[in-house]
């Protein structure tokens, strides 16, 4: 179907890091299955040097929902907290060589989703963090975050 | 293996339609509004299809109009019992929550305008009855709209009974029959039915035909201005080919609609079966008073988009009404009206047959669905929770 790029189409088809992880250090899910989208986020953490070392993901939605959850889950692997938390919906859209535009709140999912497992790690490890960390819904209308 | 298995949204041209249509392109070419013979070849092949709407719904050739759709006819049928009602100080026009959006915008449209509309809720089965209209009927009321068969969930309403009750009352009573025709028996007299639409694509016809059928004495008001085609009611060059395979596609629809609802039912019913068998897997709509074509289920946990875009991965061609395929927010405004809640309605999923689906196409759909429905489910947090107990099943 030529709404979607071949890169959302392949993500979508194959997704990478599907599933979950029973030992997960963080776990954030965002959605809401009224609405037609939940992403739910898994994340290991290595506390020494707080890089993800791993993380899966399992999504009730559209293709986009779904090839934005594989797409974030890859750019995250690997890379430190800090880099997560900086993880943009623009990215995951440009990553996806784009998305339409009634499906770019799939993005912001993805990045909500990224976000929300970090605070769940956060949170279990008695770590702090800042107000720019606070729970998102994941509906522009509930919070002020801003996105791209 | 390459299936078709969405007819609902549109057919094939039959053959017999393209062969109808074929010698108006290019042979008989005239405007049937000019006096010379090319011309008025056009104008007896347009009349010749109107006489064959007119025999096969049991009408008069003069209460045919020809319209750009299913759409078109629809808009055109309220707006002309509106306007007659109004002029007797009736403004009140009775509908259903599940009608197509062709008559759900043009009773906003006619709400803006001052007219008061009552939708009727839409039980559990998908079938309105009579006694809901008759219950629902003001001194004030106009017009009663209900389709004859649902677009969705292919449920077929007792339309003769509704008439009934209309002509009682003295309340004209249009039905939006564009799933209908071609599809099931039609006759107007019978049914007691003073306005009806259709469609030519649903039934193997050309795109951007459409009939408005209108009772003798009932007067149209344009929604298309110009020229004095259509007896003055609907303005523009009347597109002959296009009304030329309507006619004859309506035809064989007519003449092997036995034959077709023969073949397709066992067929729907077979589908049915097996995918209700799937786990949290509900039917859509009364499993008889339906369509022979249609069948529309929930699963429960997925959503509809990604299981179109699997499906047609594996050749499938078929719809849902999921918000993300619906172009809005919600599910579609039909499962709702149902009952079904938000959740359970965004993993809906349509099949409309035809009569070129074949039994192992069947068998092919009944093979890679559950598979789709299985790799989805595992996929979802939302099936998640269902299966560890977090969430309760709706289905």
């Amino acid at each position: 179907m030529a709404l979607y790029s071949e890169k959302v189409m392949d993500h979508f088809r194959n997704p990478r890091n599907v599933g979950k992880l029973e030992d997960a250090d963080g776990i954030g899910e965002v959605g809401n299955a009224k609405c037609g989208d939940i992403m739910r986020m898994y994340i290991k953490v290595d506390p020494a040097t707080n890089v993800i070392t791993d993380v899966k993901f399992n999504t009730f939605g559209c293709g986009s929902a779904i090839a934005t959850s594989s797409m974030a889950t890859e750019l995250i692997k690997g890379k430190p907290l800090s880099e997560a938390l900086e993880l943009s919906n623009k990215a995951v859209v440009e990553a996806l060589d784009g998305l339409p535009a009634q499906k770019l709140h799939c993005s912001v999912l993805a990045e909500e989703a990224v976000r929300a497992a970090v605070r769940d790690y956060y949170d279990k490890n008695e770590i702090a963090y800042g107000d720019e960390l606070r729970p998102c819904e994941g509906h522009c209308d509930t919070c002020g975050h801003e996105h791209a | 293996m390459n299936v078709y298995a969405d007819n609902a949204a549109t057919t094939a041209v039959s053959k017999t339609a393209l062969e109808a249509m074929l010698p108006c392109f290019q042979e008989v070419y005239g405007n049937p509004s000019s006096l010379h013979s090319p011309g008025q070849r056009a104008a007896e092949k347009l009349a010749a299809a109107r006489d064959l709407f007119a025999r096969r719904l049991n009408a008069s050739p003069r209460e045919i109009t020809f319209t750009s759709g299913g759409s078109e006819a629809d808009n055109q049928a309220l707006r002309s019992a509106a306007a007659l009602g109004a002029r007797k100080g009736k403004k009140h026009i009775i509908s259903t929550k599940f009608e197509h959006h062709a008559i759900l915008h043009t009773l906003s449209a006619l709400e803006k305008e001052g007219f008061t509309v009552t939708l009727l809720d839409i039980p559990p089965e998908g079938v309105v009855t009579a006694e809901q209209v008759r219950a629902a009927l003001r001194t004030d009321t106009c017009l009663v709209s209900v389709m004859f068969a649902n677009n969705e969930i292919g449920t077929i309403q007792p339309i003769g009974e509704i008439g009934a009750v209309c002509r009682e009352a003295g309340v004209l009573f249009h039905t939006d029959a564009v799933q209908a025709a071609g599809h099931l028996p039609i006759d107007v007299e019978a049914l007691q039915i003073d306005l009806l639409s259709l469609s030519a694509h649903k039934f193997h016809g050309p795109k951007g035909v459409g009939v408005l059928y209108a009772r003798k004495g009932i007067p149209l008001v344009n929604v298309i201005y110009g020229g004095a085609q259509e007896r003055g009611k609907r303005a523009g060059t009347e597109n002959v080919p296009g009304i030329c395979g309507a006619a004859a596609a309506f035809d064989e629809a007519c003449e092997k609609m036995a034959e077709h609802q023969a073949y397709l039912t066992p067929l729907r019913d077979k589908l049915i079966a097996g995918l209700t068998a799937i786990p949290h897997t509900v039917l859509n709509g009364d499993a008889q008073r339906r369509l022979p074509g249609n069948v529309n289920v929930c699963f429960e946990g997925i959503e509809g988009e990604s299981l179109l875009l699997l499906l047609d991965d594996r050749g499938v061609a078929a719809s849902s009404g999921s918000a993300c395929t619906s172009g809005s927010l919600d599910p579609s405004h039909v499962l709702l009206a149902l009952g079904r809640p938000h959740e359970v309605a965004h993993g809906s999923l349509r099949l409309s047959l035809c009569e070129y689906n074949t039994p192992e196409e069947i068998d092919y759909l009944l093979a890679v669905l559950p598979e789709i429905v299985s790799y989805l489910r595992n996929m979802s947090p939302v099936w998640d929770e269902l299966e560890t107990g977090r969430r309760p099943h709706l289905i």
